[in-house]
């Protein structure tokens, strides 16, 4: 009976640690490793790039307030969500993010698609207290982000870490880290160079206080720039069946 | 049935005691590295009978303290590296906790070193032959502090959902921080000590032994503490990965694979030198969780800091990040929160009931089933997303499997009541555990069904969610978490029983009140709001505002909220309980079954040295 020859296995930890552990391997193969390799998964589409390094600043204070609990990032192909969100979200959009954002609660609405939807006012208002503009939200407010300074250390390190996990940022773009990220906030600034590097950058002082480059800055620009960068009057779905 | 079956049926130590351990070579490699590493610390109760020997063995234990010392020394060392070169306070506050936790080590492991009458000094064993219970006092009492501030922080962010200001602005009360803070207090500070302290009850009481090396049982104690500790300051502080169960950030989650190791040789070692032919059940599941985290826990937090500060980026990107994390996020639930706990429920509702597991053969099918499936589970927290749906299906239809291994386990609890079910109405443990085997079954049932593609349409991003989560969060992890802790404390502070038996009565009727609240309130509220957020009228419009769905949850906010209070009173009845019992208190009241008596004379291991043929009669603890 097969229940006898059991007893080998429970008489033996080596065998029992062993088994378990190659049981517990082979979905987490099958399931994860086609992804690396499969045409729809590491597709590249039009207009998607890496972020500025204020875009990427503003997404590293949206990591740090938590902002994933309650926002999804991941917009599913039902005509309601079409409807309130836009464009279902494609894998190629989140292929720079380290980590991913899609999210797992929507306390609050979708943000795959915010920027641009909203001017930069009401952002700023929104997130100072947001029943200022949405009474019925439950949203925390963030008074101190207009009030903090951006961390403008080594953001040119954030950019080579990013690099090293696989986000091609060139070296021009490393090097010049630092004045792009306070070049996309100011207003008097050049663009050009900016934009050749990260075409579609919104340039412009974000939190409505030119003087100074806060985190309030960085969180705009990031949201601003949430969805922005496909061009869907052009995008075939066709070409990227799931 | 072949004699075998029929003798598993009894939990492992009520059987005869086996002469020999099935694996010398291991057992030998392994009681070599301990004897070079460690020092054999039990080999000297009576440093006064043989001198000579003891005196190498009380240099060698002074030296390798003083290498342990000087080990805490240098990772003192690298935390004044954090804080001197922190850029962020957070990164630097960290340095300090490090460095306290540090000299803390460092001073406790020498002091621990008495002098001997033979000179030098030497490491005082003092279990007296016993099991080492000493650590798992501690990780009773780290389960039921860190139990009761996880629940408050729950009922904080529920509060704060009701009454959005209450977080008054200020970045380190605000929502997205704290809620890490509740769901990685529960999880990994309750259920994780939870799991320590059973786990090295069960792993010696159904091995018959000492633990392998208690040493490095208290430095994994220790060091999950300290884990704990730098996960919690770090999300209020705004350090984290943002992968939902996995936050810590990659110092912290290295520090935690080497406590994970050492948990793992502590356990693995106990099992290797048992005095008993079988690996008792429960072992497995723990041994599969053990296991099992370790490898998700790896792979998940592969990432690359950014220089020497509190900030990483995962080695993963988008589609394939969020498998990886839902891969293991589901897998938490399945490892940590199941076979874990099961392992839990295979040792201690047997022995409250007194009776032996109902079916060996369904032991094995379901424990090797509920291994493999678990892992296929992930993709169904990704349906309709980027995902393709080869992956999605996949995982819809292994969740769907699942539901079949789940509930042998949850049958081959409740069945092993078989005869005994009057015990539900006398014994409030058995009460509780069977409450946690019913809500097991229950979620484990609801899981699946949220996992089908349509369901998931309209649950996916809701409060059902969180209301099925908190039915098997509550229900399962909770009340068997409660049910151990009613029956290991009386034993482990020493008195006959624990201080009031009716005081656990009040506990779970407050839970039950709390678990009902709450998980009708999600449902209610998840399906409507899913229900709302699709709901087009005749012209074609959608018919709310995202606003207007979100006022329209606040009723239930507010219902969940009392149940979250509820529950949380009712650990406070177990906080008194076993505050009480601690101190030897016993409550005058009407009487309740309290379930087979503790017999501390014979819960005790096998002696070590030549076996000897013990007689069959040889009585249960």
């Amino acid at each position: 009976m097969a229940f006898e020859s059991h007893a080998k296995i429970e008489r033996n930890v080596t065998i029992l640690a062993v088994l378990t552990l190659l049981v517990v391997m082979i979905g987490g193969l099958v399931q994860l490793a086609p992804l690396f390799f499969l045409e729809n998964t590491i597709e590249k589409v039009e207009g998607v790039r890496p972020y500025t390094p204020l875009e990427l600043a503003g997404r590293n204070i949206y990591i740090r307030e938590g902002c994933y609990t309650c926002h999804s990032q991941m917009i599913r192909p039902f005509r309601d969500e079409a409807e309130r969100f836009g464009h279902y979200s494609l894998a190629a959009e989140s292929m720079y993010d380290h980590p991913f954002q899609w999210g797992s609660k929507r306390t609050g609405p979708d943000l795959a698609r915010v920027g641009n939807r909203y001017s930069d006012e009401w952002h700023v208002q929104h997130l100072t207290n947001p029943r200022d503009v949405v009474p019925e939200s439950i949203m925390p407010a963030y008074p101190f982000l207009k009030e903090k300074l951006l961390d403008t250390h080594n953001i040119a390190g954030h950019l080579k870490a990013n690099r090293t996990v696989g986000v091609p940022y060139s070296d021009e773009a490393i090097a010049s880290a630092l004045a792009d990220m306070k070049a996309q906030a100011d207003p008097n600034a050049d663009p050009t160079d900016l934009q050749r590097r990260y075409p579609k950058a919104q340039v412009r002082d974000f939190d409505g206080d030119p003087t100074r480059l806060t985190e309030m800055d960085a969180v705009v620009a990031y949201l601003q720039m949430l969805g922005t960068l496909v061009d869907f009057d052009s995008y075939v779905p066709e070409q990227n069946r799931r | 049935m072949p004699p075998l079956a029929e003798g598993f049926r009894q939990p492992a130590e009520q059987r005869l005691p086996a002469p020999v351990c099935r694996t010398p070579e291991l057992r030998r490699v392994l009681t070599g590295i301990k004897a070079a590493l460690l020092a054999s610390r039990q080999k000297c109760h009576h440093p006064a009978l043989t001198m000579g020997g003891n005196r190498m063995i009380g240099a060698r234990q002074t030296m390798t303290a003083f290498l342990q010392a000087g080990a805490y020394l240098l990772f003192g060392i690298m935390s004044l590296f954090m804080i001197a070169t922190a850029t962020s306070a957070g990164f630097a506050i960290h340095g300090v906790i490090i460095l306290i936790a540090c000299l803390l080590a460092a001073f406790t492991t020498l002091r621990q070193l008495e002098p001997s009458p033979a000179g030098g000094w030497y490491l005082p064993d003092r279990s007296n032959g016993g099991y080492h219970d000493g650590v798992i006092k501690a990780g009773l009492i780290a389960t039921v502090f860190w139990g009761v501030v996880g629940m408050l922080v729950g009922v904080v962010i529920a509060a704060q959902l009701t009454f959005p200001t209450l977080g008054w602005g200020i970045e380190y009360l605000s929502f997205g921080r704290l809620r890490p803070l509740h769901t990685s207090g529960v999880i990994f500070a309750f259920g994780g000590n939870a799991l320590l302290a059973t786990s090295f009850w069960v792993v010696q009481r159904t091995c018959r032994t000492q633990l392998w090396a208690p040493g490095l049982a208290w430095f994994v104690f220790w060091g999950y503490q300290l884990f704990i500790v730098l996960a919690a300051s770090g999300y209020v502080l705004g350090i984290t990965q943002s992968r939902e169960y996995a936050e810590p950030e990659w110092y912290v989650d290295l520090w935690l694979t080497i406590v994970w190791v050492a948990y793992l040789a502590v356990y693995v070692g106990t099992i290797v030198k048992r005095r008993e032919p079988h690996i008792y059940v429960a072992n497995w599941f723990y041994l599969a969780f053990i296991i099992t985290i370790a490898m998700l826990h790896v792979v998940n937090n592969l990432a690359v800091p950014v220089g020497f500060s509190d900030k990483s980026y995962g080695v993963w990107a988008g589609v394939q990040d969020a498998l990886t994390q839902w891969w293991y996020g589901h897998n938490a639930v399945g490892f940590f929160l199941t076979a874990g706990f099961l392992g839990m429920m295979y040792y201690f509702v047997p022995k409250q009931a007194g009776k032996p597991v109902y079916s060996y053969r369904l032991s094995i099918v379901h424990f090797w089933s509920l291994i493999f499936l678990y892992i296929w589970a992930g993709p169904h927290h990704l349906h309709y997303t980027a995902l393709p749906d080869w992956a999605q299906f996949l995982g819809m239809t292994f969740s769907i499997m699942l539901w079949m291994p789940s509930w042998g386990g949850m049958i081959n609890g409740l069945m092993t009541l078989e005869g005994a079910w009057d015990k539900i109405r006398t014994d409030p443990i058995i009460r509780m555990q069977v409450a946690a085997l019913a809500f097991y079954g229950m979620s484990t049932f609801e899981g699946p069904m949220m996992s089908i593609r349509s369901v998931n349409a309209l649950s996916h991003y809701t409060d059902w969610t969180i209301g099925h989560v908190h039915s098997g969060a509550l229900g399962w992890v909770g009340m068997i978490s409660f049910s151990s802790m009613y029956f290991l404390a009386p034993r482990l502070f020493g008195v006959q029983r624990i201080y009031s038996l009716r005081m656990i009565n009040w506990h779970f009727w407050m839970a039950m009140a709390g678990i009902t609240l709450y998980t009708a309130s999600m449902w209610v509220a998840g399906i409507m709001q899913g229900l709302m957020w699709r709901e087009f009228n005749a012209e074609g419009y959608l018919v709310y505002s995202f606003a207007e769905v979100t006022a329209a949850m606040h009723p239930y906010y507010l219902i969940r909220l009392g149940g979250g209070v509820l529950y949380l009173v009712g650990a406070l009845f177990m906080v008194w309980n076993i505050w009480m019992t601690a101190k030897g208190r016993i409550r005058d009241e009407a009487p309740l079954d309290a379930g087979a008596p503790h017999n501390p004379h014979t819960d005790r291991p096998v002696a070590d040295g030549p076996r000897v043929p013990v007689p069959a009669a040889q009585p249960a603890e």
